[in-house]
């Protein structure tokens, strides 16, 4: 503990030695950096802070200092959080590569793969896109059909994938492709590392009701594979997934606390929109779903603490396994409460007429739907809890 | 502050759930009530529980206690809460001895908590004085005379009002009647002259009485701290309770759903367990997603009562809303997925419902902590 508390200062003063004044901001969707062959830096700040902080290891503070990790633990790369956290410095580098592959390829890869991807991840060199989801295969994910034919020293792809998000501006994509169609389904999926520049792959992004495009479907034509692209074994992709789930699961569950336009929270917005009769909210429902929504939020903060502790002290809880559904689902409540304490200036979609921050309100409305259905949807959440936390008997699938 | 358990307080748990298992099960409660006894709670038990430390648990080494800090209570609390155990633990060594140590003179605490230490003395808190918890509501007086005082008021909803050996009584010396200036804490033999006690046979089969003062004389060093400065103590004093309530209120809720969980896997219609079906799953899920969260805030409320005062108000309200909604539901359901069993005297999961009904008055209901909270954050 002495140790750690020494540690944090070390951090707190490398952190205001490097890290430039202007990314100490909150940042808006079009200053995050994302990597890739074709990411840009959107300010010589940010290109600044993003090399500074990957030649101190601290882009991923915990994966192993031999591709480019810190090498630091858990609770060191914790602390690194909380120090950025407290004087509000930008996360230098966005992506899935960085949240969700580079775990389970830590996992899973061979040392090949880990060799050729993780440092690139964390170099900010590659760009991922992930392909699990289907037309035909959402909530249903095993009984996709994506098909990765056995040839030898490659597979023969064909098939689509959709919501692969950014997939238009990313340079890989990691699959869950079908390699055996006479089995049980979750046993003939294997897990697939294919180059988006490889002949074949074709995307188009996907209006959504945000006004925004920025899920995509990508198709699969007759796309050669290099066998050694397969990561872990074939017919085992579904153990991989899964792992990467729980990192996505948590991702989302985290979204809630320090995503980009978070800046309005329901109390500050309520300052601004609602009448104050002797220190209070006079309309009695508003400021009724405003402190539950609050209590919620503390709550639910507590428990990504106590998950935490427990992690580090190799305690096993269920915490983690209801965050998703609990994070998402406040998340929702956040933008229906945002809503009804603007009224009708928070239903503006453009023009001069609303500020940005309301127009952000709205959209950022519509795009919470989306939040309890992608990374499984609540109601999967729910049928995970029911089966992995309380042992409850599955139902006989039809 | 820490959210896990250390390897002492998971051993204080554990041994509690075992010795109530075996001397303190709901059966025991349901011979209480049918017996309609007298005292409400074994006397023999509360002594085990006594030898066992558990009245001691918060207070210091100097007054023959544990010093072993509010998340062991805690825990002891929410076991106790798990089979409904009847006893004087919350009203007296949560409650009573709070208010002693946290505004007692010396010569008070030397002179009565070794005495709640052993389980001798017992104690009540007399504060409410109408069906919901307004703490600083107060129309009971007390007025100086002489060296003496004089208390005139009435009081309700008091736990463990009649049989208590001392009485804790919140007066007002001054002030308007809604006003938390010039409340004074009073400590009143229940036997004194003046004293009337009316038990109130409650829903929960435990224990709780209607009391009334007429001029009751009281000496000046019955005082506990100042006279008309009772406010501050009586409020830290409210959120260790509310804190404590919770802890109990998360053994009776674990408890109806744990069983609720087990029957769930038993049951059979329609040629499977009730438990396979989708509609009952995903209820039971959300169910323990709530719990998680109010783990969390419980822990986090136990341990800032030793850790960080400063946060309890927001603390306390935030456990004893979260936990008011946990036991209504959970109790709630577990009645509705027993189906016709659920409903049944001889099932003990009537008995859980009952008991979360009760507590989730104690010391204030989901709406009076809501608005507290909200008022805490500004708004």
């Amino acid at each position: 503990m002495q140790d750690l508390e020494q540690f944090r200062q070390e951090v707190r003063q490398w952190l205001e030695d490097n890290c430039p004044p202007s990314q100490r901001q909150p940042i808006t969707p079009e200053e995050q950096y994302w990597g890739g062959r074709r990411g840009t830096f959107p300010s010589e700040d940010a290109r600044l802070w993003f090399q500074r902080m990957r030649d101190k290891g601290w882009i991923a503070p915990e994966w192993p200092a031999d591709y480019g990790g810190g090498g630091l633990s858990d609770r060191q790369g914790q602390v690194i959080k909380e120090e950025m956290k407290r004087i509000r410095a930008r996360t230098p580098l966005y992506g899935i590569g960085l949240w969700m592959l580079g775990p389970a390829l830590l996992e899973y890869g061979n040392e090949a793969q880990k060799r050729q991807h993780i440092p690139a991840i964390i170099n900010g060199e590659s760009r991922w896109a992930q392909g699990y989801s289907e037309p035909g295969a959402g909530s249903d994910l095993a009984s996709l059909q994506c098909k990765a034919q056995d040839m030898g020293d490659y597979f023969l792809v064909n098939g689509s994938k959709i919501w692969t998000t950014a997939a238009d501006k990313c340079d890989w994509i990691f699959c869950l492709v079908r390699t055996n169609s006479d089995v049980k389904k979750q046993e003939g999926i294997s897990f697939l590392l294919i180059d988006m520049d490889s002949a074949g792959v074709s995307t188009t992004p996907i209006a959504l009701i945000s006004g925004e495009s920025e899920f995509c479907q990508t198709f699969f034509d007759n796309v050669k594979v290099p066998r050694e692209n397969l990561v872990g074994e074939l017919n085992k992709g579904w153990s991989v997934a899964k792992a990467l789930l729980v990192h996505e699961r948590k991702l989302m569950a985290e979204l809630g606390s320090d995503s980009p336009r978070k800046a309005v929270a329901p109390s500050a917005a309520a300052r601004q929109y609602l009448e104050f009769v002797d220190g209070k909210i006079s309309d009695a429902q508003l400021r009724s779903d405003l402190v539950e929504y609050d209590m919620q939020m503390h709550a639910i903060a507590l428990t990504h603490f106590r998950g935490f502790e427990e992690k580090a002290s190799g305690v096993r809880s269920a915490a983690p396994l209801v965050m998703k559904y609990l994070g998402t689902e406040a998340e929702k409540t956040r933008s229906e409460l945002l809503l009804a304490i603007m009224g009708s200036r928070g239903l503006g979609w453009e023009g001069e007429e609303f500020t940005s921050e309301e127009l952000d309100t709205l959209r950022l409305w519509a795009m919470s739907k989306a939040m309890t259905i992608a990374g499984g949807s609540s109601e999967i959440q729910l049928n995970v809890i029911a089966k992995s936390v309380l042992g409850l008997p599955q139902p006989a699938e039809k | 502050m820490s959210l896990v358990l250390d390897e002492e307080q998971r051993l204080l748990r554990d041994t509690a759930r075992e010795f109530l298992a075996a001397n303190a099960p709901v059966a025991a409660l349901r011979k209480l009530r049918d017996e309609r006894d007298a005292l409400g709670y074994a006397p023999p038990l509360w002594r085990q529980m006594a030898e066992l430390g558990w009245a001691s648990i918060i207070l210091p080494e100097e007054y023959g206690g544990l010093d072993f800090g509010f998340t062991g209570l805690g825990l002891v609390l929410e076991e106790c809460g798990r089979t409904l155990a009847a006893s004087p633990l919350f009203a007296s060594a949560v409650v009573g001895a709070s208010t002693v140590l946290l505004g007692g003179s010396d010569a008070q605490k030397s002179a009565m908590l070794p005495a709640i230490a052993t389980g001798e003395l017992t104690l009540a808190l007399a504060l409410e004085e109408s069906h919901h918890h307004r703490p600083s509501h107060i129309a009971t007086t007390v007025r100086p005379d002489g060296q003496d005082f004089i208390l005139n008021g009435s009081k309700t909803f008091v736990l463990d009002g009649h049989s208590a050996g001392q009485l804790i009584v919140v007066a007002r010396s001054s002030g308007d009647e809604r006003s938390p200036e010039g409340l004074t804490l009073l400590l009143v033999d229940r036997e004194a002259t003046g004293v009337t006690c009316r038990r109130t046979v409650m829903a929960d089969s435990r224990n709780a009485a209607n009391l009334d003062f007429a001029d009751v004389r009281v000496a000046a060093d019955a005082v506990i701290g100042d006279a008309g400065q009772g406010w501050p103590i009586l409020d830290a004093v409210l959120d260790r309770a509310r804190i404590a309530i919770a802890a109990e209120m998360m053994g009776c809720a674990l408890e109806a759903f744990e069983r609720t969980v087990a029957h769930l896997k038993e049951r059979e219609q329609f040629g499977a367990p009730i438990g396979s079906f989708q509609a009952l799953q995903h209820r039971a899920a959300q169910m323990q997603a709530e719990f998680e969260l109010c783990r969390s805030v419980l822990l986090q409320a136990l341990s800032a009562v030793d850790e960080t005062p400063e946060q309890l108000p927001v603390l306390a309200s935030l456990a004893k809303a979260k936990l008011n909604e946990l036991v209504k539901n959970v109790t709630n359901e577990a009645v509705q997925m027993h189906g016709g069993i659920g409903v049944t005297d001889e099932l003990e999961i009537g008995f859980f419902l009952k008991r979360a009904r009760v507590t989730m008055q104690i010391f204030g209901d989901t709406g009076f902590h809501k608005d507290r909270y909200a008022t805490l954050c500004g708004y």
